[in-house]
């Protein structure tokens, strides 16, 4: 158990090392490293040189990534060329508005989507199972700048129930939370549905049914318990999907999270701030990865052991 | 009752799936053949759509800005007068061509790293596994993203994204299957009988990778196409006046309250082609999964019986 959590430990570490080492090379080989100090624009070459002496570009390239890292390890990635505070204060201010759209999309999708995945496993072939396996499907394709789109549409133009976009209130947070757990939601229907039918026709569920318990009993306490526990990775790998799709939601409702700052910022040439957000997004990936990963263990016995 | 054609051919054949699935009279076949016609339509429109498009699509007309669907214009027109269903049309084509060649060119990459990382196995296959699990550990959207930023974007550039982030997705699954069908007792009895490692590998691992290959593939192309209207919607990925299904929702955005077809067609057809290629993928997987097949077959007689 401790030898499999530090193993993932290391792996975790080395992926972070990765992503950071592909985000140095695509700004300071591919592109051009001086717009991390200077505006785009024109600029005297006297600027240039002194924005390259301060960037230290004339060094040979692992010295400047460690130099790079080691200050980014700090927290520090520069200043917003844009707000000129230093781009992790400005990530920081957003970070929360993201973290509370994207906790309250899991939790929506789990309450949403694992009864229904039960229910539909339950009444497998009848029309309900045929009508949430239909939807779900068609869930799967839509994309979410478009849900969020209809939503508008429908909840905040026609209906005026909602606001279409900012925020301040538990108003305005129901249309994005909606349209963000519209991906997960599919996802966790199917992998439940599917876990649950196969649970069900093993032979320690016959066994307890045979015992005479309570058929409430058995199907929370033997069948459900083992479903969950595939169900639980499928909820971590789709993290990274739900980053993407935090992304998208925010710009469509103007939520301003780090999604909204990043894109502004994009189109802003503001890159600093891009790279912050690069950074940190991937590291809450990782660890929320990391975390599904040791949560599967201690929860699966059959693995604990080895 | 015969067995399903089990050859490379018949398992490329379309005609031979539609008469596999004619034979079992499943649900998992009545997808893949929808998932086939889906498909096939919205690789024939890509092909021959812009023939087809009753206008111009970059034609303006500011008499006719924002027409609601009518025999004229049948989806509607945009805030420049453009014809919608003209511009889905050619929108089409150029979405669909990035996803085919970014996934194309992954694959290709992706099975040769697969193969040979499981053939050496060892060392090889370690590193091999780690840089796999850096590449899986970047989101797509944060490294495209970045490399927008620092690159600007044009389509050479999205699809080189795609396929940077796009390969190791293969190497994972066909790493994956090689060990299980290494382990399984036809092979071993193969090996058994002295048959060489190349003779396996054609012979027993290949065919058996085909059909997780192909519904990859599917799968890849419907994640491709979400992932450039997303870009493209977010302005971060094709630029106009380029149509892409993406850009043109984006385009949209400030006519919600005047304008509703403006953006739900453009809408409906990345559903529509995604929802193709999935069940495509997932109706592939089932018809060929012996498993859901034997599963499938119980369902219909217990139905009817």
């Amino acid at each position: 158990m401790i030898g499999y959590a530090l193993r993932r430990l290391v792996y975790g570490v080395i992926a972070l090392f990765g992503v950071s080492v592909i985000t140095f090379l695509t700004v300071f080989a591919a592109g051009d490293p001086t717009l991390l100090i200077l505006p785009p624009g024109s600029h005297s070459p006297e600027e240039i040189a002194i924005a390259r002496a301060a960037l230290g570009l004339d060094r040979p390239l692992p010295v400047q990534y460690f130099e790079f890292i080691t200050r980014a390890l700090q927290g520090d990635f520069g200043r917003s060329l844009r707000f000129s505070i230093p781009s992790m204060q400005l990530v920081m201010e957003r970070l929360p508005n993201t973290v509370l759209l994207a906790t309250s999309a899991v939790v929506l999708a789990s309450v949403i989507g694992i009864p229904l995945g039960v229910l539909s496993a339950l009444r497998k072939g009848s029309k309900l199972d045929d009508l949430v396996v239909t939807i779900s499907s068609l869930g799967l394709a839509a994309p979410s700048f478009w849900i969020g789109t209809m939503l508008i549409i429908i909840f905040a133009v026609h209906f005026r129930w909602f606001p279409p976009s900012g925020t301040g209130s538990w108003q305005h947070l129901v249309l994005p939370m909606v349209t963000l757990a519209a991906a997960p939601i599919p996802v966790l229907v199917r992998f439940t549905r599917a876990g649950m039918i196969d649970v069900l026709s093993r032979e320690y569920i016959t066994t307890a049914h045979a015992k005479g318990l309570h058929p409430r009993t058995v199907l929370y306490r033997h069948a459900l318990r083992n479903t969950l526990i595939p169900v639980i990775t499928i909820l971590g790998l789709e993290m990274g999907a739900l980053l993407g799709g935090a992304v998208v939601t925010e710009n469509v409702f103007g939520w301003p999270g780090i999604g909204q700052l990043v894109v502004s910022s994009v189109t802003g040439r503001d890159l600093p701030v891009v790279v912050t957000v690069v950074m940190v997004g991937s590291a809450i990936f990782i660890v929320a990865n990391l975390i599904v990963d040791l949560l599967y263990v201690y929860i699966n016995p059959t693995i604990r052991v080895r | 009752m015969s067995a399903p054609p089990l050859t490379l051919i018949g398992r490329l054949n379309p005609l031979a799936w539609l008469r596999g699935a004619r034979r079992y009279g499943i649900g998992s076949s009545r997808l893949l053949v929808i998932g086939i016609v889906i498909v096939s339509i919205a690789i024939l429109t890509a092909i021959f759509g812009p023939l087809l498009a009753p206008y111009d699509p970059v034609a303006v007309s500011l008499r006719d800005r924002l027409v609601p669907p009518s025999p004229e214009h049948l989806l509607g027109t945009d805030q420049l007068g453009r014809d919608i269903f003209s511009r889905i049309l050619h929108a089409g084509r150029v979405t669909i061509s990035i996803a085919l060649v970014a996934m194309v060119v992954s694959a290709g990459i992706g099975i040769s790293v697969g193969i040979v990382s499981g053939y050496f196995g060892g060392r090889v296959d370690m590193i091999t596994q780690r840089i796999v699990d850096i590449q899986l550990a970047f989101p797509t959207i944060l490294l495209a993203i970045t490399v927008v930023a620092v690159l600007g974007s044009s389509v050479p550039i999205l699809i080189a994204v795609f396929v940077f982030a796009g390969w190791a997705r293969y190497v994972r699954v066909i790493r994956a299957q090689t060990l299980v069908v290494r382990e399984t007792q036809y092979v071993e009895a193969a090996r058994a009988m002295g048959a060489t490692r190349r003779h396996i590998l054609l012979r027993y691992v290949a065919p058996n990778l085909l059909t997780e290959i192909i519904a990859l593939m599917n799968l890849e192309v419907a994640r491709i196409v979400l992932l450039e209207s997303g870009l493209s919607y977010l302005g971060l990925g094709v630029q106009p006046p380029l149509p892409t299904w993406g850009n043109m929702l984006s385009d949209g955005r400030l006519y919600l309250t005047s304008a509703w077809w403006f953006v739900t067609f453009p809408g409906l057809a990345i559903m529509a082609v995604v929802l193709g290629m999935n069940l495509l993928a997932e109706g592939l997987r089932a018809f060929y999964d012996p498993r859901e097949r034997r599963f499938a077959e119980a369902t219909v007689s217990s139905s009817q019986g």
